[in-house]
């Protein structure tokens, strides 16, 4: 037993619980726990503004799998805290936010700084605690990291009290099994009923027309091994979320790249005849599924989440396995395992007619040498990065670009807001991965639009000397709201023109950042190479591309894949493409 | 291009039934967990009809019946979605299995003449109701029993002036002694 205050516990916990990292903004509140984290062995990442310092933790959380960490000031610093915890729990990554409160006497008061933050983060996070008792310290934060990496995993804030920061008291940081019993109704399922797996498998034998629907929670399992070896073994076709992609590799020969939205012909053609679909650790989000009833219609349907609350929530499922997607698919290949079947005979019709979809509409755009196309900034920045970067991208146009043009290969890639789509993830996201990962090349793929969001923290890159790379796709719009106006608004352009800009390459430089910009496609190659040759400070590099560009294929929300808008053709335009079964 | 589509396929959707169920959610009894209940409800847009909560025989342990109306897919969400809070012991939907429901009102009726003072009065005994308090011109009855009588019996004071209604909102527990019988269906 130690005698400690309250701020010198908190380190202690976080140093038992393995933290390298610490991404915030000091404050009144919190003050305490910074004048403790000054003798503390973490690195300590001042963020220009709280949404990046969540953003980041959420980008190192995303990039490493470990549990990010932030912390904020009470009142405002808190608040602005809300949007990188929605965005971390609609994608379900792991953090802990540690934010300071008014001294408990003043809680209630209308105090200076002072807000509700429990009650206004409840809805968006996993679980969130007001420290009350300083005796409570230390088992609320391990449980806080437990929460945040076990299950389904998710935001945890814990919001301290600054007077128990200041109060000293003795302690013991609880054991593992303390942690656990003290959380009675916790208890994720993890393994998966055998009845179930045994049906899924008769399932699979029994398909003519299967695909395997990839989403995040393969990644977040670490289940792609297991993933491949199901594919490779039953020979099934593999679509991925935006959320899965990186699950399975890109190049491979099953590999049939999005589904949904903004998904591949082939993918959607895959999906909407399939007779067995298959999904693993994804949720059948309304971008995936389009019309819900005319989702897959004919397809029996396999579910394997660790989230029974996404299983028969959005559709009717057939086998419903509750359980870690690593354990249930290596159960289910055992189980496949035990009696010998043709697989490649079984598949070779259905392979074949999805080689055909391939070739009639394969991902392509239009070609241009006199404009940059954004699409072929992608490509370059596949191609120079070997496709082996990590990408973060914003929301927008520019993200699906992103996600369709790069192809993935490993998992914890490619790190963008699938869910919540936060506009201004991807810079403050790309330097918590470069954090994370240092020995690999972190390049943030960002809007205009969206970068400008969070372009405050430049200065925090800058600082710490983190060697990102930003890919602004420029074009002077909200691009992806100037899309649907097109498409759906008979193109009245309502406050998406963003003309008035910054100069980017003069603000990076303002900055003490390298700022380039690429204006012709002969010279987007070049920039690039030079931006990769810089390696101690972060680069903007300014890509102005074809203003009007649209993201396709594109099934407009709410319809049904029948109604997919394909990539224009000679006519130039988008046409509607009636997919018959 | 446009191929004219001659069916279009559905995927089959299983009948909607919406009833009422009686929802009984043993929570950890810690500061603000009916919020979060609530806000489960709120944000997701499910009705609640009523909703009781109480401490139980171990202090630590909250007990809450929750009635709501729903299909049995947004039921089946409800259900999951309460087991996910951290701070859910156990949920059980009791609707369909042997139940005591009870409700407790206490009703503030004008009494007017003799003649209506004498009918409330017979209501009153009909519903095993209690007199607890009595003014000069109102009763203030008490009763308890299911849904259906308290809405009966409000229906039936009506025509004398309600002054002032309180209602507790329904409480449920299962019929241990219907237990054996119906093991398998508690799950």
């Amino acid at each position: 037993m130690a005698v400690k205050r309250g701020a010198d516990i908190i380190v202690d916990v976080l140093l038992a619980e393995g933290v390298d990292t610490i991404f915030g903004l000091p404050g009144g509140a919190i003050m305490e726990v910074y004048d403790a984290l000054f003798d503390a062995p973490f690195r300590n990442i001042l963020t220009r503004h709280e949404q990046a310092a969540a953003h980041m933790a959420d980008g190192y959380a995303r990039a490493s799998g470990k549990v990010g960490v932030v912390m904020a000031t009470s009142g405002p610093g808190a608040t602005n805290l809300v949007t990188g915890l929605a965005t971390a729990f609609m994608d379900s990554v792991p953090l802990v936010a540690i934010t300071g409160q008014v001294p408990r006497h003043y809680i209630g008061t209308d105090a200076f700084q002072e807000a509700d933050v429990v009650g206004i983060t409840r809805p968006i996070t996993k679980h969130n605690f007001l420290v009350t008792d300083i005796k409570d310290l230390p088992l609320i934060i391990r449980q806080a990291f437990y929460i945040a990496r076990t299950g389904r995993p998710g935001p945890v804030l814990i919001d301290v009290p600054k007077d128990i920061t200041q109060q000293k008291s003795d302690y013991r940081i609880p054991t593992d099994d303390e942690v656990e019993k003290s959380l009675p109704g916790y208890k994720p399922h993890v393994e998966g009923n055998y009845v179930q797996i045994k049906k899924a498998a008769e399932f699979i034998r029994k398909a003519k027309r299967p695909v395997l629907y990839v989403g995040g929670g393969v990644i977040i399992s670490g289940a792609s091994e297991e993933l491949k070896e199901l594919a490779e073994l039953t020979k099934i076709p593999v679509t991925t979320t935006n959320m899965g992609k990186g699950a399975f590799p890109e190049t491979h020969p099953l590999a049939l790249h999005m589904l949904g939205m903004h998904g591949t012909y082939y993918a959607n053609m895959a999906v909407y005849n399939a007779d067995l679909l298959i999904a693993v650790g994804a949720r059948f989000d309304d971008r995936v599924t389009g019309k819900i009833q005319e989702f897959a219609p004919e397809a029996k349907i396999i579910h394997i989440d660790i989230d029974p609350a996404s299983i028969s929530k959005n559709i009717t499922v057939d086998v419903p396995i509750v359980g870690d997607v690593k354990n249930v698919l290596k159960k289910l290949i055992k189980e496949l395992k035990k009696k010998p079947f043709e697989w490649e005979k079984a598949r070779e019709a259905w392979l074949k007619q999805i080689e055909k979809w391939k070739n009639e509409h394969p991902l392509t755009y239009e070609k241009s040498d006199k404009v940059i196309k954004p699409q072929y900034v992608i490509e370059e920045v596949y191609n120079i990065t070997k496709g082996d970067a990590i990408i973060t991208a914003g929301v927008g146009q520019h993200q699906m670009w992103a996600a369709m043009f790069y192809k993935y290969s490993f998992p914890r890639q490619f790190l963008n807001s699938g869910g919540l789509g936060t506009m201004g993830y991807g810079f403050p996201a790309a330097v918590g991965a470069k954090i994370a990962r240092p020995e690999k090349e972190v390049i943030a793929i960002e809007g205009d639009g969206s970068f400008i969001m969070n372009i405050q923290d430049i200065a925090t890159a800058v600082q710490y000397r983190i060697p990102v790379k930003v890919v602004i796709i420029n074009n002077e719009f909200l691009g992806m709201v100037r899309q649907w106006q097109e498409f759906f608004y008979d193109s009245r352009y309502a406050s998406v023109c963003l003309s008035v800009q910054p100069d980017f390459v003069k603000l990076a430089e303002s900055f003490g950042a390298v700022g380039l910009r690429a204006k012709k496609p002969k010279e987007v190659r070049p920039v690039l190479e030079e931006a990769m040759s810089i390696n101690d400070r972060p680069v903007i590099i300014d890509m102005v591309v074809d203003r009007e560009e649209n993201v396709l294929p594109m099934v407009p929300a709410g319809k049904s894949y029948r109604e997919m808008l394909l990539s224009p053709g000679e006519k130039g335009k988008a046409e509607t493409m009636y997919l018959v079964g | 291009m446009e191929q004219e589509i001659k069916t279009v396929k559905l995927r089959p959707e299983p009948p909607k039934r919406i009833g009422r169920h009686i929802i009984v959610v043993r929570v950890q009894h810690n500061f603000g967990v009916l919020t979060r209940i609530t806000n489960l409800f709120a944000s997701r847009g499910y009705n609640i009809e009523s909703l009781t909560v109480g401490v139980t025989h171990e202090p630590n342990i909250a007990r809450i019946t929750i009635v709501v109306k729903g299909d049995e897919r947004v039921i089946e969400q409800i259900i999951k979605q309460l087991r996910k809070l951290i701070e859910t012991l156990r949920v059980r939907d009791i609707t369909t299995i042997p139940h005591i429901e009870r409700e407790l009102v206490l009703i503030k009726v004008h009494t007017g003449d003799e003649k209506a003072r004498d009918e409330i009065m017979r209501l009153v005994n009909i519903f095993r109701a209690k007199i607890v308090d009595v003014s000069i011109d109102t009763y203030t009855i008490e009763v308890t029993g299911d849904t259906n009588k308290i809405e009966a019996f409000i229906d039936l004071l009506r025509p004398f002036g309600i002054k002032d209604l309180a209602r507790t909102g329904t409480l449920a527990i299962s019929r241990e002694s219907a237990k054996y019988k119906y093991a398998k269906q508690i799950e």
